[in-house]
């Protein structure tokens, strides 16, 4: 057995740190705990936690099954709780989904067509690629929380106020 | 060395008394004895001087030299540290503590990056020790640092810092780690799990369906606050890295920074990037989210090693866009 004990969080089990102000506004540090965010999200919400000019890094609550998603560029999901697999689609027609120049994730109407690239299981800590072109959806055999890396998008939920310190 | 051959370090012979050379870089002169690292430089025609414990001034050279002089400012401490001026670099004494610029007694000089990397990467390898890595938490390596000129640890010293072009494993990109390869789980995590994501590609589609464990990943890091590149989207970089006691440099941010805080606890002192004043204090734990702005300088410090995800953007037209307050320095209103 290890002497050190390893602190991961979860949705049931986190505590969001502090902020201590000096002489400063507490609002400029932008401070929110993704494990908080996605406990009081909506199943796939995805909301921004950190955004850098046009990137972003979203918290996203996974539970149940997601709508399909697409997107023009590459993607990174980490699995910060649960367990979610990942279904992937090669689009026929990606430009189609989503223009060459469309930032973040849009949704698919329906079914994507392409053809079947696989899967991918999912738990804490694994980071998955969600390659540009494709479709993916999410099924979360155990309610969890995704960490996603993408561009900000028309699905970017931003509501600062109500998750940081401030 | 490694350095470029057109580009000539000044140094002196070894002293006699030590076994360490002298260097000497512009009006800067940088010499250590068994102990202390010195500093001296010119001012207003006295000799002005900073003392530095030898430990920390390699921690906080090896991670300027690593990172390629990083964004913005690395700080070795309030007194002396580097500006990256992106193809040049700033080295600076008395700059960001108003004690001596106030007064003139400061020194800021300008050096081509290759010139200055070079000069540095020979600081490093004379002034290390055998059996000291400045990469290691203290608690991992030994106080040979301390003394006369002892041998020298290149292998410690030479460590590429590993970034991925688009995500660790993929054909032609970083390698993951494993014990094979040199990367043992480090003691302190143990505890980690090192299951795989299980993989499930339809032929044809072995190269795009990927993905990696990568809490395991960094729980085989063998170094301490020196950032790898995990995911590149665009120019937004996730740099995560695993953290044990005190960050060895004052990080002054040319534009905003993210922190995600993937396990355990760190905790970020934060100053003014002009004077040092302090302005806050961050204790984040797992799951946490904070920019630091990009007005002000932070030290971090981990009591268990930690993961943390350092979140950047590589825009290069980012520090000109705060400098010129295009941008304001914190990331949203609201
Ligand atoms: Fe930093």
């Amino acid at each position: 057995m290890s002497e050190f004990q390893t602190v991961f969080g979860s949705l049931n089990d986190y505590t969001k740190g502090e902020l201590k102000i000096i002489n400063d506004d507490p609002k400029h540090y932008v401070f929110s705990n993704i494990f908080d965010v996605a406990s009081k999200s909506k199943p796939y919400e995805k909301v921004v936690v950190a955004i850098n000019l046009e990137y972003v890094i979203e918290a996203v609550r996974a539970e149940g099954v997601s709508d399909w998603f697409a997107v023009a560029h590459d993607e990174f999901a980490i699995i910060m709780d649960g367990e979610v697999r990942i279904d992937l689609v090669k689009l026929d027609n990606p430009n189609a989904v989503a223009a060459p120049d469309k930032q973040g994730a849009v949704k698919v109407n329906g079914e994507p067509v392409g053809k079947k690239m696989g899967h991918i299981v999912c738990k804490r800590g694994h980071q998955a690629l969600l390659p540009a072109g494709a479709a993916y959806r999410f099924t979360a055999t155990k309610t969890g929380v995704m960490m996603m890396q993408t561009v900000i998008g028309d699905l970017s939920v931003q509501k600062w106020a109500d998750i940081c310190y401030k | 060395m490694s350095a470029a051959a057109n580009v000539l370090v000044n140094a002196s012979a070894p002293s006699n008394e030590t076994g360490y050379r002298t260097f000497t870089l512009g009006n800067f002169k940088i010499s250590r004895d068994e102990y202390f690292v010195h500093v001296t430089w010119p001012a207003k025609g006295q000799q002005m001087k900073h003392i530095m414990s030898a430990d920390a001034f390699l921690r906080a050279m090896m991670r300027d030299v690593a990172w390629g002089f990083f964004y913005g400012w690395v700080n070795f401490d309030g007194m002396i540290g580097t500006r990256n001026k992106y193809g040049q670099v700033e080295f600076y004494a008395g700059r960001y503590a108003p004690a001596y610029h106030d007064r003139g007694l400061d020194l800021v000089e300008t050096f081509d990056t290759p010139l200055i990397m070079a000069t540095f990467k020979a600081i490093l390898e004379d002034f290390t020790n055998k059996g000291f890595d400045p990469f290691a938490a203290p608690d991992e390596t030994g106080s040979s640092w301390v003394g006369k000129k002892n041998g020298s640890n290149t292998e410690a010293i030479d460590r590429q810092r590993q970034a991925c072009k688009r995500m660790p494993g993929l054909p032609g990109d970083a390698e993951l780690r494993s014990d094979s390869n040199g990367y043992p789980v480090n003691r302190a995590f143990a505890d980690v799990v090192q299951d795989a994501p299980e993989i499930h590609a339809e032929e044809g589609f072995e190269n795009d369906v990927h993905a990696m464990n990568l809490f395991a990943y960094l729980s085989r890091s063998d170094v301490t606050w020196n950032p790898s590149v995990t995911s590149v989207c665009g120019r937004s970089l996730c740099c995560p890295t695993t953290e044990e006691y005190i960050l060895p440099i004052k990080h002054g941010n040319d534009r905003v920074e993210w922190f995600v805080q993937l396990s355990d606890e760190i905790e970020w002192e934060v100053e003014d990037k002009l004077t040092g004043l302090p302005r806050a204090k961050a204790i984040m734990k797992a799951g946490d989210v904070a920019a630091m702005p990009a007005n002000i300088r932070h030290q971090g410090f981990s009591k268990k090693r930690s993961m943390l995800l350092v979140w950047e953007n590589a825009t290069p037209e980012l520090p000109d866009m705060y400098e010129s307050g295009k941008l304001q320095p914190y990331p949203v209103n609201f």
